[in-house]
């Protein structure tokens, strides 16, 4: 009987331990990869280090923020970001809905088709694509200067673009005003499909009595559009949209590629994930580099808080 | 589909006589239209890779441009390798995606076996934390994350590489939320009483029946790391050490930038990932969106 009972204490002993046998692995995990660089990046903020592993780390308080906010570099990368953001992130939702709509519709056949089609994009390989893309908008024998070309050939399409004063084949990648609405068509390349599978989910969550009580009521089908689809869909717009405003302003890797790390022709394409990563890592400051970092971070907080308010359903639906 | 079939008549409601017919043809062509253009616009640039691939540079760059496949594949494929030791990078970028995801799937399976199965001590608080950080973006760690690693000596190592994101606050969230829909407590209870131990518990009860949710995490952490480029681009100083993207990336920068190799290149880094899903697209998109509908 005494081992029994040593044997239900050490029983009991592992099984109140357990949950922290089970976790500690991933929390040492965590709190070394994943928490500590967040406080290690806000104390660096506040230091001058040049990264070299030896040299001291000099406090200058809040040097390093007032660097940056007074350098004309960070208000252009900043408005930059902003741009891109917009012009990759609006139509990505107004046509993830639209195809989601469509897709939707039970008349449209080869669903499966049209759905794994559209998603291709966001399987690969961001930097190989970019790559395609540098060679499509490419200038002058780019295809996509190819089209224009040839359909410039045509007299309404000769009046369009007379009126938009564009003459092709254009410089997308070396022009500054062309250069964001050119990346930007990759990372609306990217996630439209992205998009699109995930307002189909949301569209088939909606519950069918709402549909039913509307054509009772004898509703239009824009009616029923904008006042059922659209306010069921909100948390799956207020979520896909806030997605996309995290990985706009952290956009890196597709105007890296396409323009060059120093942001291509008058810095155009220059963003504040290429600014810091030029900060930190071609000039050695890294204090002002974890900086930058923290102010992308408020940034973000702030856009997407302010998304969350714009696309807050007044219901309460979310 | 049972909803859309419910919808249609709904939209197109049934008018009587021959202009309503007509009507609805031309709505439906509205809507077919844009739909297969953007189909068309998606696949145009995987076709435009695959053709250029085959083109000597000069062809890439004459007008019109290359429309249909070349001679120049064997070429660009010798250039492509010349320049590069490419089978190398593509056994570095497959070994890294797969570690990153053996080692996510890992602790986060047993981290969020913890949370979702037990009550103890702190729970909450440690929770909350974990939580937080998800909000946090990727970008703020990437300084302290090439110090750290600098600092362990860990630079040219593709540990540094999957060892750090292994402890995904994402993907203890997804499978924590993931077994607390799919296992019952009162399995977990009855399995106890019949003198599984907790260890047994978690591999032998709560893994096979969470499969589903570790094959959704196991993919989104292997594309991330497939397509992973900032941490790449700090960590790997030496050709031999590049992952896919870094090693098209150096070719890009050099003097006259071979474009039918890289595109060579980039093929190679996407047309298998592309085959794969095809073949097994349903699961797979059910998978990558799993944890957006339900988070």
């Amino acid at each position: 009987m005494v081992e029994l009972s040593f044997g239900n204490k050490v029983d009991r002993f592992i099984r109140r331990k357990a949950p922290y046998l089970f976790i500690s692995p991933f929390f040492v995990f965590f709190l070394v990869f994943g928490a500590f660089p967040i406080f290690f990046a806000l104390y660096l903020s506040f230091h001058d280090w040049n990264g070299i592993a030896n040299s001291p780390m000099v406090y200058i308080g809040w040097e390093n923020y007032w660097y940056t906010l007074t350098d004309p570099l960070f208000w252009q990368a900043l408005k930059n970001t902003i741009i891109l953001t917009i012009e990759s992130s609006v139509p990505q939702h107004v046509l993830g809905l639209f195809f989601a709509f469509i897709i939707n519709l039970g008349f449209v056949k080869f669903k499966s088709f049209f759905k794994t089609t559209l998603f291709l994009p966001y399987i690969t390989s961001t930097v190989a694509v970019s790559m395609v893309f540098a060679i499509l908008f490419g200038y002058p024998y780019g295809f996509l200067n190819y089209l224009l070309v040839s359909v410039n050939k045509l007299p309404f399409f000769q009046t369009v673009f007379n009126w938009l004063r564009l003459d092709p084949p254009l410089k997308w990648l070396g022009s500054t005003s062309l250069m964001l609405p050119a990346i930007s068509t990759q990372i609306i390349w990217r996630w439209t499909g992205w998009n699109t599978i995930l307002y189909l989910a949301g569209l088939q969550t909606i519950p069918q009595e709402l549909y039913e009580a509307a054509r009772v009521d004898g509703a239009k089908w824009y009616q029923v559009f904008f006042k059922i689809t659209l306010p069921s869909l909100r948390p799956v717009i207020q979520f896909a949209v806030t997605m996309s405003i995290i990985g706009g302003l952290q956009i890196f890797n597709e105007p890296f590629i396409m323009v060059g790390k120093d942001g291509g022709t008058g810095r155009a394409g220059y963003t504040l994930a290429m600014y810091l990563y030029q900060t930190g890592f071609e000039w050695g400051y890294f204090g002002s580099a974890a900086a930058i970092s923290y102010l992308v971070f408020v940034l973000i907080f702030i856009f997407s808080f302010l998304s969350r308010k714009l696309l807050r359903s007044d219901e309460g639906v979310s | 589909m049972k909803m859309g079939q419910d919808q249609a008549p709904l939209l197109l409601e049934p008018q009587p006589g021959m202009g309503a017919v007509l009507k609805k043809t031309g709505i439906k062509l509205c809507l077919y239209l844009p739909l297969l253009l953007w189909t068309m616009i998606t696949l145009y640039p995987f076709w435009y890779m695959m053709v250029l691939s085959t083109r000597s540079l000069s062809e890439i760059f004459a007008f019109p441009p290359p429309l249909w496949f070349g001679r120049a594949l064997a070429d660009n494929y010798r250039i492509l390798l010349a320049r590069l030791p490419f089978w190398r990078n593509v056994w570095n970028s497959i070994y890294i995606a797969v570690m990153a995801t053996v080692t996510t799937l890992f602790f986060c399976s047993l981290g969020g076996y913890g949370f979702a199965i037990y009550e103890f001590k702190g729970k909450k608080v440690l929770f909350t934390i974990m939580l937080a950080t998800i909000m946090i973006p990727a970008l703020l760690g990437i300084i302290p994350f090439f110090i750290m690693m600098r600092y362990f000596g860990w630079i040219n190592t593709p540990r540094a590489l999957y060892l750090p994101g292994a402890a995904s606050a994402y993907g203890i969230y997804l499978l924590r939320q993931y077994i607390t829909g799919a296992v019952p407590l009162a399995l977990v209870d009855a399995a106890r009483i019949d003198g599984c131990s907790e260890f047994g518990i978690y591999s032998r009860i709560v893994l096979p029946i969470i499969k589903p949710g570790l094959a959704a995490l196991g993919i989104i952490t292997f594309l991330g790391s497939w397509d992973n480029f900032m941490g790449p681009l700090v960590i790997l100083r030496d050709k031999m050490t590049y992952t896919i993207p870094v090693a098209l990336r150096s070719f890009q920068g050099q003097a006259q930038t071979d474009y039918g190799a890289i595109m060579v290149g980039a093929s190679i880094a996407v047309l298998p990932l592309v085959t794969v899903f095809l073949f097994m697209s349903r699961q797979l998109i059910a998978g990558l969106t799993y944890g957006s509908i339900k988070g």
